[in-house]
C-alpha cells in the first residue's frame, strides 16, 4: 500500500474576505486523495511561508480574489524560496490580468487558474507536478 | 533520513517538518532516524486534547500554547484530522484557529491526518511526538480527531488528558457510559459563557463523584479539588487523583490559565506518584502493539499461496467456523511463522 500522500497548503493571504473559492478547491483536492491544509482567511505571506515549511508541503495554493496579488504573491514566493522551499510549487488562485499572469509565471509561480478552471485542470496540474518532481 | 537527525536535534525547523513526513510516509531509512533520535525523548510533556466535534478542541489548544508561552515555555501542536475513508484525502483545518501563533519561533504547528487508523490518533502518531520530544519542545500538545465515545488512543500516547466538553451536547446519562470521560485527567467546559454551562459542570461533577475510585474518600474532604488520600488497598501507593473541572472560554481567554494550572499540577502529581510506571505501561501497550503487528504480517507471508482465499471461502461456505479456520492455519504454519 501506498503511504504517499501529496500534501497542499490552500491559503488565503490578504484582506478580502471570500472564501468560497478557496473551500471549493479545498475540497476537490481532498477528493482527489491529497491532505489539504487550510489555513483560512487574512493570511500574511509570513504566515504561509511559515505554514508551508512546518506542513512541509508539495505545493501551496493561494487565492486572491483583491486585486493585491502582485504584492503578495513576489513576498510569498521570496519567503518560501528563503526558507529553503525552492522546491514547494506555488499556485495562485483569483481574478488575475493576463499581463500579471506572465509576470507572476517569470517569479516562479508554477500556475494561476482564472474565474471558470475546472477543479479538474488543477489537480491534473499537481498530478503533473509531482510527477515531475518523483522518484 | 539519518542527516535529519542532527538538524533535528539542533533545532532546524525545516529538518523538523521534513522527519515528519519521513515517518509519516514510513520513506526508506526512517526507521534508522527514529531510532537514533530515540535516546533524547523522555524531556518533553505531553498532552492529550480530546473531545467531541466543536467543543472547542482547536481554540483551546491554541489559547493554551498562548499561555505557555507566556510562562516561557516552548510548544509544539500536533493537530490530527480525519482522513476520508473514500478517497484517501483529507482536510486539515485546525489552523484555522490557531493564527494567533504565527510568527512564534517557540511554536512549531503540525497537522496529521489519520490515514484510516481509528482511535482518534494516527498510526503515526506515537512517532512524531518522539520527534518533537527530540526536538526539545517543553511541552507537546496533541489534539485528536473529533471524538465520540471510544477514540481514547491518546491515554496511551499522553502524559495528561484534557477531555473537553460544551454545553448542550446531551443529558447526564451520557456522561456516565464508559468510554471517552473516563480517560480525563482534567476536564475542561469550554464554552461556559453559554448557558447551560452549570447544567453541564454539575452533570460531570456527578458523574466523577459517582464513578471515580479517587471520589470515594474525596466526598468526605473537600470537592472537586486535587487532594491526596491514603494508599488503597490495591497496592498501590500513589495517591489517587480527582480530575479538576476546569471552565473555560478559549475565544477569549477566560479560564485558560486555571486550565493550564490544572495541566501543570496534574504534571507534578504524576512526577510525584510515578512517571516510570505511566511510561512503562505506555511502552508495553506500544511494544505488544508492534510485536503483534509483526507475527500477523510473518505469519500470512509463511501462509503458502492461496491457503487464506481457500480458507475465507471454505468459511463462508459454512464448511468450517472461523474458530476452527483459525487452529487449522495456526497449524498448517506454526512455529516456522515466529522462527
Amino acid at each position: 500500500m501506498s503511504k504517499q500522500a501529496v500534501r497542499v497548503l490552500i491559503a488565503k493571504p490578504g484582506l478580502d474576505g471570500h472564501d468560497r473559492g478557496a473551500k471549493v478547491i479545498a475540497r476537490a483536492l481532498r477528493d482527489a486523495g491529497m491532505e489539504v491544509i487550510y489555513t483560512g482567511l487574512r493570511q500574511t505571506p509570513e504566515m504561509i511561508a511559515e505554514a508551508a515549511l512546518q506542513e512541509d508541503v508539495d505545493v501551496v495554493g493561494l487565492s486572491i480574489l483583491s486585486g493585491a496579488h502582485m504584492a503578495l504573491v513576489p513576498r510569498v514566493r521570496e519567503l518560501m524560496d528563503a526558507n529553503g522551499l525552492r522546491d514547494v510549487a506555488l499556485l495562485v488562485g483569483g481574478i488575475i490580468p493576463d499581463d500579471d499572469i506572465v509576470t507572476l509565471k517569470a517569479m516562479g509561480v508554477s500556475g494561476v487558474f482564472g474565474p471558470g478552471t475546472s477543479t479538474e485542470d488543477i489537480v491534473k496540474h499537481i498530478r503533473a507536478l509531482q510527477s515531475g518532481q518523483g522518484a | 533520513m539519518i542527516d535529519l537527525v542532527q538538524p533535528l536535534l539542533n533545532g532546524e525547523r525545516r529538518a523538523l517538518a521534513r522527519m515528519l513526513t519521513a515517518l509519516e510516509n514510513e520513506r526508506p531509512g526512517y526507521e534508522t532516524a527514529l531510532a537514533a533520535l530515540y535516546p533524547h525523548t523522555g524531556r518533553a510533556w505531553i498532552v492529550g486534547i480530546t473531545g467531541a466535534p466543536g467543543t472547542g478542541k482547536s481554540s483551546l489548544v491554541s489559547a493554551l500554547a498562548k499561555a505557555y508561552r507566556a510562562r516561557g515555555q516552548t510548544v509544539a501542536i500536533l493537530a490530527v484530522d480525519p482522513t476520508s475513508p473514500f478517497t484517501g484525502g483529507a482536510i486539515l483545518g485546525d489552523r484555522i484557529r490557531m493564527r494567533d501563533l504565527a510568527g512564534d519561533a517557540g511554536v512549531f504547528i503540525r497537522s496529521m491526518a489519520t490515514r484510516g487508523s481509528l482511535g482518534g490518533l494516527a498510526r503515526a502518531t506515537r512517532d512524531a511526538i518522539r520527534v518533537m520530544d527530540a526536538a526539545g519542545f517543553d511541552r507537546v500538545l496533541v489534539e485528536t480527531v473529533g471524538a465520540g465515545q471510544s477514540e481514547i488512543d491518546i491515554v496511551r500516547a499522553a502524559y495528561t488528558t484534557i477531555v473537553i466538553e460544551a454545553p448542550g451536547l446531551g443529558d447526564d446519562v451520557q456522561a456516565i457510559k464508559a468510554g471517552i470521560l473516563e480517560i480525563a485527567d482534567v476536564l475542561a467546559v469550554n464554552k461556559a459563557d453559554l448557558s447551560g454551562a452549570d447544567n453541564t459542570v454539575r452533570g460531570l461533577r456527578a458523574m466523577l463523584e459517582l464513578g471515580h475510585p479517587a471520589s470515594r474518600t474525596e466526598l468526605l474532604q473537600h470537592h472537586g479539588q486535587l487532594m491526596s488520600v491514603e494508599p488503597s488497598a490495591n497496592g498501590h501507593n500513589a495517591p489517587l487523583w480527582m480530575p479538576p473541572i476546569v471552565r473555560t472560554v478559549a475565544t477569549n481567554g477566560q479560564g485558560v490559565d486555571e486550565l493550564l494550572d490544572a495541566i501543570e499540577q496534574h504534571r507534578e502529581h504524576v512526577l510525584s506518584a510515578g512517571l516510570v510506571e505511566l511510561e512503562r505501561a505506555h511502552i508495553e501497550i506500544e511494544i505488544y502493539e508492534r510485536l503483534r503487528e509483526t507475527l500477523l504480517l510473518r505469519f500470512l507471508q509463511a501462509l503458502p499461496g492461496d491457503t487464506l482465499a481457500d480458507m475465507l471461502r471454505r468459511v463462508q461456505a459454512r464448511e468450517i467456523d472461523p474458530r476452527g479456520a483459525v487452529s487449522e492455519l495456526m497449524g498448517l504454519v506454526g512455529n516456522q511463522a515466529i522462527g
